[in-house]
C-alpha cells in the first residue's frame, strides 16, 4: 500500500560528489546536483510510491525543503535517510544545542513525502527565500 | 611556461596530503597528479571558477556593488567598532599567521571569537579537556596499527585519500597494504553479482539467496581472520568505507554512547546482562573487544557521527575511556577526522594566545571560554551579537537555517575568495587570495603536525590574502576607535 508520508530519521553528512560540487563552486551545477538530493531506502521509496529522480518533500519541526530522491547506495537503513551537508540539508536542521554548542544535523525525526509537482529551488532562490538576499 | 611543481600541500581537508604534483601553465593550474577528485576539482577547477570574487563589494539599495579596497576597509572597520558586541567567525581555511590577527583583532574588539569546529568536533575539544586524549601521529599509525576502527565517520568521502596514505591502504614500515586483499573481495562480490545475473537470465524469475542477517560467534567474517592489518567500520548506515571494512556494525542511530560504553565493559572481562545494545548483538560486539584486545596496536578514528548526535562530547569521551582501558591491554590511539583543513591550526593559534580553543568571549576586555554560552549557535539562537565577521567558511550554507536568520539581523562582513552561500549574503565582501594556491602559510594536520602551504601561482592582481587583508581591517579599527576616543575626549571637555 502506497503511503502519503514516510516517518524517518535525518542523517545529514559528507559525499564525495557533494565535495567535488562545493570545491567546483557553490553555484555550480555539480554542487547543485550532487547536494539537494535525499538519498532514501529502496523499500521506504516503493512504500511511499516514488522513483528515484522524483522529488520529495522532507519535512522536519524547523521547516521543509524539496529535495531529489535518490537510491541508498550501500546495504539497507529502512527508516533512516541521508541528506548532504549544504544548504538544503539546512534548511531543515534545527538550531538546538543542548547546551554544548552544537545544533542538531543528525539522528532526528523528519517526515518524507512525494512532491511530484513543487520544484526544487536553486541555491539563490533557496538564500532568496530563507534570507530575503 | 609550463613548470611542474611536486610536494604540494592539498588545502582541503585535514589529511593535508603533502605529494600533490601540479602543473602550472602561464599562472595557471591545468593538471594536477596524486590528489583525489575533490583535490582536483578545487585545485584545477574552483579556484579559477567564475565565481571567484575579484573585487571587494559593499550592499547598496540591496545589491553588492563593486568598491575600492580602502572604501571596503573602512566600511567594515566602521561596522566592528560600531557594534557592541560583533562576533568573528571562520578561520579553519585560514592559515595560522591570519589566525593570529584574528585573535588581536577580537580583542581590540572586545568581541566573540569562535571557529568552525563549533559545528563539527567542538565536543572533542570538550572531551578532551575533561580526559585526555592517547594519540599519536598518523605516521606511527600508518607503520604500525594492525586494527583501524572507523567510528561514525565515512572516510572515502569526507577524507578520500585517509585509508590511502595513513591507515589500511598504505604499505607501512611493519604493516602492508590492504589494497589487493580489498581488490580481491570487490572481485569476488563482482562475480557473484555477475552469476546471480546470469541465472536469473537463464532461469528466469530466479531469486537469490537472502544474504545472511549477520556474522556469528561461530563463524565471524573470513575476512577478520586474515593476517596483517584488520578494518572495522562503526556507523549508523553502510557507506563505501563499510563496503571496505572486514567488519561492519551498524548502530541504531543516537546509540554509539550505550555501544562504547558496553564494549568498556567486555574489554574488561565483564559479562553484559542483555541481547543487544543500540540494536547490535552483544556477540558482535564481544568479537570486536576481542580484536581490540589482542591487536599489537590499535587505532579508533572518529568523526561526526559521535560529536553531533545524542550525547555530544560524552560519546567522545566515553571512546577515549575506552581507548583508555584498551591500554592497560595492548597499545591504543584514538583520533578525531578534522574537517577542514586547518581548524586544528584555529584550535591550536587560538589556545596559544587566549588559552582557550574555541567560543571565546573578549567583552571583559579579557578572554573567557564557555562551549554552550559563547559558541555562535548560542550566540546567534540568543542573538547576542549585532555584527558578524565571517572568514574562510561558509556558514551560510553550513548553519541551520534559524541560526542564519538571526545572524541576518545585523550587518555581515564576509572574507572568501569567491562567491559561497555567506558571500551572496554578505553586507560587505571581500575578496582574497586562496591559502595553498596564491599564498602560503602554516595549516596543522588533523594529528597537530604543522605543514607548510605552498604557493603555486600568482594571486590576481590587487587581491591581498587573509593575513594582510585582517591586518588593514585591524589598523583601520584602531584609527576609528582613536577618533571616537579623541571626539569623546573633547565632548567631556566642552562639558
Amino acid at each position: 500500500m502506497v503511503e502519503q508520508k514516510l516517518h524517518a530519521i535525518l542523517i545529514t553528512g559528507r559525499t564525495i560528489d557533494q565535495g567535488v560540487g562545493k570545491e567546483m563552486g557553490k553555484g555550480s551545477k555539480e554542487y547543485f546536483d550532487s547536494s539537494a538530493l535525499c538519498f532514501i531506502d529502496e523499500s521506504d521509496m516503493k512504500k511511499l510510491g516514488i522513483k528515484s529522480r522524483s522529488n520529495v518533500k522532507v519535512t522536519s519541526k524547523y521547516g521543509s525543503v524539496i529535495v531529489k530522491a535518490a537510491k541508498n547506495p550501500y546495504g539497507s537503513d529502512p527508516g533512516l535517510i541521508f541528506i548532504p551537508c549544504g544548504l538544503w540539508a539546512n534548511a531543515i536542521c534545527g538550531d538546538e544545542t543542548f547546551g554544548m554548542g552544537m545544533p542538531l544535523f543528525k539522528g532526528f525525526q523528519v517526515e518524507v513525502e512525494p512532491a511530484p509537482n513543487q520544484a526544487i529551488l536553486t541555491l539563490d532562490e533557496l538564500l532568496k527565500e530563507e534570507y530575503g538576499r | 611556461m609550463t613548470e611542474v611543481i611536486k610536494s604540494v600541500v592539498c588545502p582541503i581537508c585535514g589529511c593535508l596530503c603533502d605529494d600533490i604534483e601540479v602543473t602550472v601553465e602561464n599562472n595557471e593550474i591545468v593538471k594536477m597528479k596524486n590528489g583525489c577528485s575533490v583535490c582536483e576539482a578545487k585545485m584545477v577547477h574552483g579556484y579559477k571558477s567564475d565565481e571567484r570574487i575579484l573585487k571587494p563589494m559593499i550592499r547598496k539599495d540591496g545589491e553588492l556593488v563593486p568598491v575600492s579596497m580602502d572604501e571596503a576597509v573602512h566600511k567594515a572597520a566602521q561596522i566592528l567598532t560600531d557594534a557592541k558586541y560583533p562576533l568573528l567567525f571562520g578561520w579553519s581555511s585560514s592559515t595560522c599567521e591570519a589566525q593570529r590577527i584574528g585573535v588581536e583583532l577580537a580583542e581590540e574588539l572586545g568581541s566573540a571569537l569562535d571557529n568552525c569546529c563549533s559545528v563539527c568536533h567542538g565536543p572533542s575539544v570538550m572531551a578532551t579537556q575533561e580526559i585526555g586524549i592517547p594519540s599519536c601521529t598518523l605516521g606511527q599509525i600508518r607503520h604500525r596499527a594492525d586494527l583501524i576502527i572507523y567510528w561514525a565517520c565515512n572516510p572515502w568521502t569526507s577524507h578520500p585519500r585517509h585509508l590511502e596514505r595513513y591507515t589500511s591502504f598504505t604499505d607501512g614500515r611493519f604493516e602492508g597494504s590492504e589494497w589487493k586483499s580489498y581488490l580481491e573481495k570487490l572481485k569476488g562480490t563482482q562475480s557473484k553479482k555477475k552469476v546471480e545475473a546470469a541465472s536469473r537470465r537463464i532461469i528466469g524469475g530466479y531469486e537469490p539467496a537472502p544474504p545472511p542477517q549477520a556474522y556469528t560467534v561461530d563463524a565471524p567474517p573470513q575476512t577478520m581472520q586474515k593476517a596483517g592489518r584488520k578494518l572495522i567500520v562503526v556507523d549508523v548506515r553502510k557507506t563505501m568505507t563499510a563496503e571496505a571494512a572486514d567488519y561492519f556494525i551498524q548502530v541504531q542511530p543516537n546509540k554509539d554512547y550505550e555501544i562504547l560504553d558496553a564494549l568498556r565493559c567486555l574489554v574488561v572481562d565483564q559479562e553484559l546482562d542483555v541481547d543487544k545494545v543500540g540494536g547490535v548483538p552483544v556477540e558482535y560486539l564481544q568479537e570486536v573487544a576481542d580484536e581490540m584486545v589482542n591487536c599489537e596496536f590499535g587505532v579508533i578514528f572518529f568523526g561526526l557521527g559521535l560529536t553531533q548526535s545524542a550525547g555530544r562530547f560524552r560519546n567522545v569521551e566515553v571512546a577515549i575511556a575506552l581507548t583508555r582501558d584498551l591500554n592497560r591491554k595492548t597499545k591504543f590511539v584514538i583520533s578525531p577526522m578534522r574537517g577542514h583543513f586547518n581548524v586544528t591550526g584555529a584550535n591550536t593559534v587560538f589556545a596559544w594566545q587566549t588559552g582557550y580553543p574555541y567560543a571565546i568571549d573578549f567583552s571583559q576586555g579579557y578572554p573567557q571560554y564557555n562551549p554552550g554560552e559563547f559558541t555562535t549557535i548560542e550566540l546567534l539562537r540568543r542573538g547576542d551579537n549585532d555584527a558578524t565577521l565571517v572568514i574562510s567558511s561558509d556558514p551560510g550554507a553550513h548553519f541551520p537555517k534559524p541560526a542564519m536568520q538571526n545572524m541576518m539581523k545585523h550587518p555581515l562582513i564576509t572574507i572568501n575568495p569567491d562567491m559561497n552561500a555567506i558571500s551572496r549574503l554578505g553586507d560587505v565582501v571581500f575578496p582574497t587570495q586562496w591559502c595553498g594556491i596564491e599564498s602560503e602559510g602554516t595549516a596543522y594536520r588533523m594529528d597537530h603536525v604543522p605543514i607548510m602551504l605552498r604557493k603555486v601561482v600568482e594571486p590576481p592582481p590587487g587581491i591581498l590574502d587573509d593575513e594582510q587583508l585582517l591586518k588593514r581591517i585591524l589598523d583601520e579599527v584602531r584609527v576609528i576607535k582613536a577618533q571616537n576616543a579623541e571626539q569623546e575626549a573633547k565632548i567631556e571637555a566642552v562639558c
